[in-house]
Formats: structure tokens, sequence, C-alpha cells
């Protein structure tokens, strides 16, 4: 599709009315001109308008309260500068949540290594695949609450995790979510349980569209199975393996659900999302949370605009 | 679907048997960690208090028809409600995001016009804006519109912000040949009667993706509800809701947990090929 650029005439060009056809301009017949000028944009006005609506009208919001001291409620409020964003920045309580991200980081290496084996493994023959392949994923479906209730119930005090270690002759296990140097971890791990399907799937529908006749070859030459994945499978998902580095820390950045559902935020396990949403809601200090809000969006689309680099679309050669 | 078939060599024969083995223990353990947590679930939602307090999380249910906390939980918990709330929701929203969303993906896939590049830029750069923090800002506009504790409020947010459908249809649409729009075009259809009759009807596989990916999204939504409807319950916020009143009551919570739990579970068995496709295909856009 070629993109017509005619800068002289305002206007869109309907494909099946090219523009040189000569018409009088009489008044019905400028009428339909018009109405055709305008049809492509009814039909995207709606969507349209709900983004702007939605998405770009709050966004510049966000950084008109960012420098101001809003709270949400008076109708006057005070341009205060950067204020917000050097105390985003220097506050130890606001700043120090972000290494409650690191966390979740660190959880996201194994999930993406778990889903990377497993994908692996049930991408060759495998008894009950189907089987295995729905109870990897289906976690990712449930509910957020759901899944936060059925973690809490585990990691109660003699609940299932407790009695499975006692097991394994491990007595006096901690307080798994109740300790502060411990409650990270167990969310983590939460998360990892609940996502880690996703990343499994798309490695394996990845893994899946690589040619079989590729494996064929390399079974000839007497290639085992450890040389395959290092040489075919893993080339042939490096993208969408780079997006899902690439979404993980996007992500731990802006975990939220799980340690929201499960704790509130307390013991330690709050998280940049929950402190924000918590500034705004709770302690009525919508400038700063907006600041905050723009900081979280600044590092996603700079982490994003990355990936991009990193990774273009490219298709990926095994020939 | 790819399957790898070995070949045999001889020699190998041994260190297969032992990979395989490994193989299956490692999907076996998997299998086993997915589960228990829900398996565990399953057997405190069906014990009776009593039992509860005197049996390990792991000892199944003496009786496995104890439907008691199901019924508290439903009655109580007011779950009724929420499933209620999650329909009209759920449908409306779903309903608006087609229309919305098809016309987007027919405006933006069968005509040139000015201003196009703009549109696709801005539905881009929109798929980044992180949802949650957004929020601070996103409230006021709803308040503004007095549209706050309002189920008008949850419609118009999952409408407005589903930029993977638009790109769903777009996808789709672009496998429909032009030459039938033209058809109807000499035909005498105009471009609504095209939209309307023609590529709507043929968009039917791409819409039934949306609507179970997205139904699943809406379904599992907590915060939208949690902020915006706070006088009302939809099934999350419901569910979130057992952590008052209910406090260690677990084997009431397990149940009301399970209730969740259940309709995903049905739609997965039944709609598995359309879920993981859908999914597969929106996160790779």
């Amino acid at each position: 599709m070629a993109i017509k650029d005619s800068t002289a005439v305002d206007v869109a060009v309907d494909r099946f009315h090219p523009e040189g056809r000569v018409q009088r301009p009489s008044g019905a017949a400028r009428r339909r001109r018009i109405l055709r000028r305008l049809t492509p944009y009814l039909f995207i006005a709606a969507a349209v308008a709900l983004l702007v609506l939605l998405t770009y009208w709050p966004a510049a919001n966000l950084l008109y309260f960012s420098v101001t001291d809003w709270d949400g409620l008076d109708q006057d409020l005070n341009y205060v500068g950067a204020d917000n964003y050097v105390r985003v920045f220097t506050d130890p309580r606001i700043f120090e949540v972000f290494y409650v991200s690191l966390y979740y980081f660190g959880a996201s290496f194994i999930q993406i290594g778990l889903a990377l084996y497993f994908a692996t493994i049930l991408s060759f023959n495998t008894r009950f695949k189907n089987f295995f392949r729905g109870v990897l994923f289906f976690p990712y479906l449930i509910n957020g609450v759901a899944i936060g209730f059925v973690f809490l119930y585990l990691f109660q005090p003699d609940g299932t995790l407790d009695t499975v270690l006692s097991w394994f002759g491990l007595a006096d296990p901690p307080q798994w979510v109740g300790d502060p140097d411990i409650a990270n971890w167990s969310l983590a791990g939460t998360s990892v349980w609940r996502y880690m399907g996703m990343n499994f799937v798309l490695f394996l529908g990845a893994i899946q569209s690589i040619p079989s006749d590729i494996y064929e070859a390399a079974e000839l030459d007497g290639a085992n199975k450890w040389q395959q994945f290092w040489a075919i499978i893993l080339p042939g998902i490096r993208r969408i393996l780079g997006l899902c580095f690439v979404l993980s820390i996007a992500g731990s950045l802006s975990v939220f659900e799980i340690p929201f559902i499960m704790t509130g935020g307390a013991n330690g396990t709050s998280t940049f999302v929950i402190q924000t949403i918590q500034t705004a809601f709770t302690h009525r200090q919508v400038g700063i949370a907006s600041a905050m809000a723009i900081v979280l969006l600044a590092i996603v689309l700079a982490v994003t605009f990355v990936q991009r680099k990193l990774f273009p679309d490219e298709k990926v050669d095994l020939t | 679907m790819t399957t790898i078939h070995s070949v045999p060599r001889p020699g190998a024969r041994i260190q297969r048997v032992t990979v395989g083995t490994a193989k299956y223990l490692s999907l076996v353990i998997a299998a086993v960690v997915t589960l228990v947590p829900l398996v565990t679930v399953l057997f405190a939602s069906l014990k009776t208090p009593t039992e509860y307090g005197s049996t390990s999380a792991l000892t199944p249910p003496s009786n496995w028809f104890n439907f008691a906390n199901f019924v508290t939980a439903f009655d109580s918990g007011k779950m009724l409600e929420g499933f209620a709330n999650t329909a009209i929701v759920l449908t409306v929203s779903l309903a608006g995001t087609i229309f919305i969303g098809t016309m987007a993906a027919y405006g933006l896939d069968r005509f040139e016009f000015r201003g196009k590049r703009l549109v696709f830029g801005l539905f881009l750069i929109a798929t980044l804006i992180p949802g949650v923090t957004s929020q601070v800002a996103t409230f006021q506009v709803i308040n503004g519109m007095g549209l706050y504790d309002t189920k008008a409020a949850l419609i118009l947010l999952f409408m407005g912000t589903d930029i993977i459908a638009i790109y769903l249809f777009i996808q789709f649409m672009q496998a429909i040949p032009n030459s039938l729009d033209e058809a109807a075009m000499i035909d005498g259809a105009n471009r609504w009667t095209i939209y309307w009759r023609i590529v709507l009807p043929l968009l039917k596989p791409a819409i039934a993706t949306v609507v179970i990916i997205k139904g699943i999204a809406i379904y599992n939504e907590f915060y939208a509800p949690f902020l915006y409807l706070p006088s009302e319950g939809l099934i999350s916020t419901s569910l979130f809701r057992f952590k008052g009143p209910f406090g260690a009551q677990w084997e009431v919570i397990s149940a009301g947990t399970l209730i969740v739990i259940v309709p995903t579970l049905i739609a997965f068995l039944f709609l598995q090929r359309w879920i993981y496709k859908g999914l597969t295909s929106g996160a790779v856009k």
C-alpha cells in the first residue's frame, strides 16, 4: 500500500474513487465527496476518542499534576517545579521500594529458565504432552485474588508448605509471609508460579514454528539433543526470548497484584506501584504520586526503546 | 506440530533411558508443584471447621461431598452479586470492544487517510503505558464524568484500553482479500454495508479470539473494580472482601477461591486451542 502524499488536497484517498476522477461540483456530489473523505475518520472515531480520553488525556494530566502539590480534592493547586521529582529520587521511603523489584527481577530469570526448559523438552516427543502443557499453563489464567488466597493458605504456619518440608526433616520453618526477610522471596515465588506458563507457551509456540526438517538434518549429522538445543532452538527463538527478558524488567518494576492482595504491601513487600497508589489514594498526595507514575513510565519507555534497538523485528534465518 | 523422532544409535540407549527418566521426573515434579497448592485448597474447602482444625493441610477431607462451605461462601460472600455484576460488565464491554475495535481496524486497514500513521503510533505507544499507575490520573477523568462507583466506569475503561484487540483485528483483516470489498462496491454497496455485511462476518474467528482472551482478562481484573466500584462487587472484589469477615476461616475462603477458579478451569478445558492461539498472537504483535 503506497501512501499518496497529496499535500495540495487535504483528502482521504479512497482506493476505489481515486482523485483523478472529474466531478462537477453540484451540491449532492459535493456532499457525497465530503462524506467520502470523512468515512475513514468516522470508522476510527470511537476508538481514537476512547484512546485520547482514557490514555493520553490522563497521561497529560499526570505530567501536569507532577509539578504541583495537588491533593486530589481542593480547587487550588500550586506549582512546585521539580520538587516532586526530587522527592521521588531522594526520599528513601519512596526510592527503596525499587529494591523490592530486584526480587521479582531475579525470579523472572528463574521463570524464563524454567519456561525454556519445559518448552524444549515438551517440543520433543513426549507422552501426555497436552496434559503437561495444560497443567503448566493453567495458573496463568487463574484470577489474581484466587492465587493470592491459594498461596496465603500454602504459606500459613503449619500449612501445606510447612507440612511438606517437615516430611523432609525441615522443622522450624520461617514465617513465609510474615517475616520481612523472607516475605519478598515467597511473593516472588508465587509470581513465578503464576506467570511461568505464559513464557512457556510463548517459547513452545516459537520452537514449534521451527521447520522440523532442520532437526532431522541435524539428527542425520549426528547432533545430540543438547547440540540441537544450542544450534537450532536457541537461535530460533532468540527474538521471543529477548522480548521476554525485556518485558520482565518492565514487569518487575510494575509488580502490583500479588503483593497488594497477599500482604497489602506490609512487611517490606511494598512495590513501586503499590507505593504510588497509596500515595495518591491513601495519603492524598496526587502531585508526588503523579511524579512517581511519570518516572515509571519513563523507565518502561526507555527499556522498550532499548529492546527495539537490540531485537528489531527480524526474521531469524536458520539456513 | 513438530515432533522429533530419534534415530536409534547403538550405545546411546542407556543414556537415552536415563535422560528420558530425568525428563519425565522433572515434568512430574513440575505438575505436582503446580497442582498441590490447588489441591490442598480443594481439601480445605470440603472440611468441616472442626475437621479443618484437627487435620493437616495434606489430609484429604473425610466427606468429599461436604459442600457446606461453598454454600456459606456463595451466600454470605455475596458471590452471586459478584457473578451477576461481572456478567453485565463483561457482556457490555465485550460487545463494545468488538464494535469499536472492528470498526477501527476496518478504517485503518482499508483506507488511506491523513493522520493514519499518527493514529497507528498513538495506539502503539499506548500499549506501553503501565496500567495501574496511570489510574492516578484516570481516576480524575472518571470522577469528573460523574461515573465513580458505577459499572459504567468499568465498562468504559475495559472498552477504551483494548489496543491488542485492534491489532488482532487488523492482522486478520489483512487476510481478507480487497477484491471482496471491490465486488460489493461495484454492486453499489456503501462502506458501512461492506463493513457490516461482508467484513464483520468474516472476522468471526478473530472476534472469538478476542472474546475469549479479553473475557478472561476482565474476569480476572482486580484493581479497576477495586478502585472504581467500591460499593458493589465484581467477582475479584467479592472474593477479596473475604479477607475481613472470614478472617481465619480458611475452609470458607478456600471454597470461595474455588468458586472463582472453577469457571476458568471449565473455560480452559473447552477452549484450550483458542486460548493458546489468542494469547500467543496477542503477546507477539
